[in-house]
């Protein structure tokens, strides 16, 4: 096969590795969205809310796992330089995950006077995470270095990916839920996209002042061009997604998954503007993805599994929404 | 204050040691699940239901926590262990690809129609999703285990430029100790599972649980017991040979062994002195060491003195292999006798139910002991004869790793407490449960003046 050259495996399992963190922030975006938004006002509300994601919060974390393996299967010497530079922010996702994770079951499980501070414990973790993602986000996004500037900017990172969590999160929520729960859900979600706008349009302009490489990419023509309709699309989905939230909720439902489908587009214009901004480096201005590839007899073994392997998880996994469809109202554990 | 490198093998240490009691518990939990729900598709006899229903929470709750402990795993070996992957990581890179590939997702995908899926899927669905994670779990530890016995016994590989390139991939997955271990360590879960099952069980029991439901998987834990811990005995003596085949110093430290010797005696116990070369206050048995592993009285035995720097600490490892073979050997007395009692008056005095809610987590206690016999017993190699532990550690200052360090075994240390103290509140509210409910599809609900609990995670 004599396309699958070096550096064409190399930039699949860049693709590849790429696709993983876009479907973990996305899958796992919404159920810590749910988690940091969760309503400490209401238990029936908190009950419906963690029921919406309670099924498929652990497959959505095995992106996670699969992003950071194929980092670290496919690109070693990035995964340890880039690890090496976050290693105390990963520390504290990592502690907040467990939380959020084990808390998920205890709450379930313990004296009813025990749940109230489980579901504590999940809203805490969950934003200990989601802030460390943001912030990990950050400082890679200004060269994995610790000055203030950096700093600064990396908490202000944190915050804006909260906020975008919150928004998906919420977006979920509405189309999961009905009622009370959901108008709550509605506000939430219009709270939070105002807050993720503005972190997105901050950062959007601080990374290409900072970032040399950055500011090439997006002003050069002609692709220039191509490449504004990127922030172009994401900013129109911020414009019709206020309106849609606005009429919210209709007769029937109607439209309640709307905000959803458009929070999940914005994501994926954040991670595609970012994606281009950095090709094909993959620790930004130092190594690029084809000096940090395996060898190419170990990506190909994987390569052909990848291929034979994935169809399968996206059959079941289309599998599992279907099962899940509809309102989350009703959905009991076991 | 401690270098990178001891930080960074105790972080290492904790972090597995943490994550691995809970695949301990769900490798063999998940295939007993599939057992309870095929027998209740047969039957359609609630009881069958009732066991699905109580054990499946353990399921979900040791699940959960073998998911977020292992996502700790897979960063740690970058943050850590950069001279890992940068020597063996065109081997081991796609033993975990393949894990993931083929078991996590499928595993954590499946759990929720597992979980939630009793009035979503039709009934064949629901068994076919808890037979497909129990596969997976079982391929999680295929995978982990081919990786891990490749670094005990690797071959399959050229060196090439000081990094290790792979020549045959069958014989790298399916490497000389890789049968042994892979046995070795499922017969262990399926132990550590028959008394966590039969503690609980007898817990419930002994609080005056008169139900049919805890005295059926009590029947079930122990009578597989009595089979199981003679078999895995016998597995783990073949394990024995094949690493006095290619570990022998290995074999050395777990005997105490200093001196190569012919009709070497078995040390039955000893204070092993590392400083002085010898064991203190050693009590043995003459010759029956060499008749154990080499099947003859005057066997030549190679001690420690053949390898000299070359050997792992001979303390932790010969008192580990102790621990070991005593819980197994108590395993297999307590398994005995008690399934003896039960078979011949079908109920257990309340002396036996008590040592069975004390023997709970012996499995746990058991398995950490083999690891820690096989893992440091490799020292001073992470990969054996081929990579040092020593080379394969970070750079990154040792005060991090020292507040990483601390703040993980804080938060394990509750994680534990809360795990087990609600395994054992789980079992109490179970005592309360209704006999049978049919107004739902085998989902017995509370007493009814109780209230009931609400949709959770």
């Amino acid at each position: 096969m004599s396309w699958l050259t070096a550096e064409n495996l190399a930039l699949a399992f860049a693709a590849l590795t790429a696709l993983s963190l876009l479907l973990y922030g996305i899958l796992d975006g919404y159920d810590l969205g749910v988690g940091i938004t969760l309503p400490m006002q209401n238990e029936a509300w908190r009950d419906t809310a963690i029921a919406s994601i309670g099924p498929f919060w652990d497959a959505n974390e095995t992106w996670l796992v699969m992003a950071v393996g194929l980092l670290l299967v496919a690109f070693p010497a990035a995964h340890s330089a880039i690890l090496h530079a976050i290693y105390l922010p990963a520390a504290l996702l990592l502690i907040g995950l467990i939380l959020r994770g084990v808390a998920f079951d205890f709450r379930a499980k313990v004296k009813p006077a025990q749940k109230r501070n489980w579901d504590w414990t999940f809203k805490a973790g969950s934003l200990l995470a989601t802030f460390s993602q943001g912030f990990m986000l950050g400082i890679y996004v200004m060269g994995l270095n610790y000055q203030l500037s950096s700093v600064l900017f990396a908490s202000f990172s944190g915050l804006c990916v909260t906020a975008a969590y919150a928004m998906i999160g919420n977006a979920w929520l509405i189309g999961k839920t009905s009622g009370e729960l959901q108008r709550h859900a509605i506000a939430t979600c219009k709270k939070a996209g105002v807050l993720t706008f503005g972190g997105i349009l901050a950062v959007s302009m601080i990374n290409p002042l900072v970032n040399a490489n950055v500011y090439a990419v997006w002003t050069e023509p002609p692709l220039a061009y191509f490449y504004a309709a990127i922030p172009l699309l994401c900013f129109g989905m911020f414009a019709l997604g206020y309106l849609v939230l606005k009429r919210l909720p209709l007769p029937d439902d109607k439209g309640a998954w709307l905000p959803f489908w458009l929070t999940l587009i914005i994501f994926v214009c954040c991670f595609a503007g970012l994606a281009l901004s950095f090709y094909p480096f993959v620790v930004p201005n130092e190594m690029t993805l084809y000096e940090a590839a395996s060898s190419k007899e170990s990506l190909q073994i994987i390569f052909f599994g990848a291929v034979f392997v994935l169809p399968f998880i996206l059959a079941y996994t289309a599998v599992a929404y279907y099962a899940f469809r509809g309102k989350a109202d009703d959905l009991k554990y076991y | 204050m401690l270098d990178t490198l001891i930080l960074s093998r105790i972080q290492f240490a904790a972090n597995i040691s943490f994550h691995i009691l809970f695949p301990t518990i769900t490798i063999a939990l998940g295939w007993l699940l599939f057992y309870f729900k095929v027998r209740f598709d047969l039957s359609k006899h609630p009881v069958w239901m009732r066991a699905y229903r109580f054990w499946v929470k353990v399921f979900a709750l040791s699940f959960a926590l073998g998911v977020v402990s292992g996502i700790t795993m897979s960063f740690q070996f970058g943050t850590n262990w950069p001279g890992f992957m940068e020597t063996v990581g065109n081997i081991a890179g796609p033993l975990l690809a393949y894990e993931i590939l083929t078991a996590f997702f499928l595993e954590a995908t499946l759990l929720g129609i597992m979980l939630f899926g009793f009035q979503r899927v039709p009934g064949w669905a629901h068994t076919g999703a808890t037979f497909l994670v129990a596969l997976a779990t079982t391929l999680s530890a295929f995978w982990i285990l081919a990786l891990n016995s490749w670094m005990q016994t690797p071959v399959g590989f050229e060196m090439r430029d000081g990094v290790a390139h792979a020549t045959d991939w069958l014989a790298i997955i399916f490497s000389p100790s890789f049968p042994y271990r892979l046995t070795h360590m499922l017969l262990a879960s399926a132990l550590t599972v028959c008394f966590l099952v039969a503690g609980l069980s007898a817990y419930r029991l002994l609080r005056g649980d008169n139900k049919k439901a805890p005295q059926l998987t009590l029947k079930t834990a122990l009578f597989s017991a009595a089979l199981l811990v003679p078999l895995q005995i016998f597995v783990g003596d073949l394990h024995g040979l094949n690493t006095l085949e290619h570990q022998p110093q290995k074999v050395a430290a777990m005997e105490g062994l200093w001196e190569t010797q012919k009709g070497a005696p078995l040390v039955l116990f000893a204070l092993p002195d590392e400083e002085n070369r010898q064991n203190r206050f050693a009590l043995e048995v003459p010759k029956l060491a060499s008749l154990i592993l080499t099947h003859q009285l005057d066997g030549e035995l190679q001690g420690l003195n053949d390898f000299k720097g070359e050997h792992p600490p001979v303390a932790p490892v010969f008192y580990s292999f102790r621990l070991m073979v005593g819980i197994g050997l108590l395993m297999l007395l307590i398994a005995w006798w008690c399934s003896a009692r039960l078979y011949r008056h079908g109920s257990l005095t309340p002396l036996q139910l008590k040592l069975l809610v004390g023997m709970t987590f012996s499995g746990w206690v058991a398995t950490l002991a083999g690891w820690y016999v096989t893992e440091i017993g490799r020292q001073p190699y992470l990969v054996y004869g081929v990579l040092k532990t020593r080379d394969a550690v970070t750079t990154i200052a040792s005060e991090q790793v020292a507040i990483t360090l601390s703040l993980y075994l804080l938060l394990y240390a509750v994680l534990l407490f809360a795990y087990i103290k609600t395994l054992f509140v789980l079992a109490r509210k179970a005592v309360d449960v209704e006999e049978y409910d049919l107004t739902q599809p085998g989902l017995p609900e509370r007493k009814a003046n109780t209230t009931t609990e609400g949709a959770t995670a």
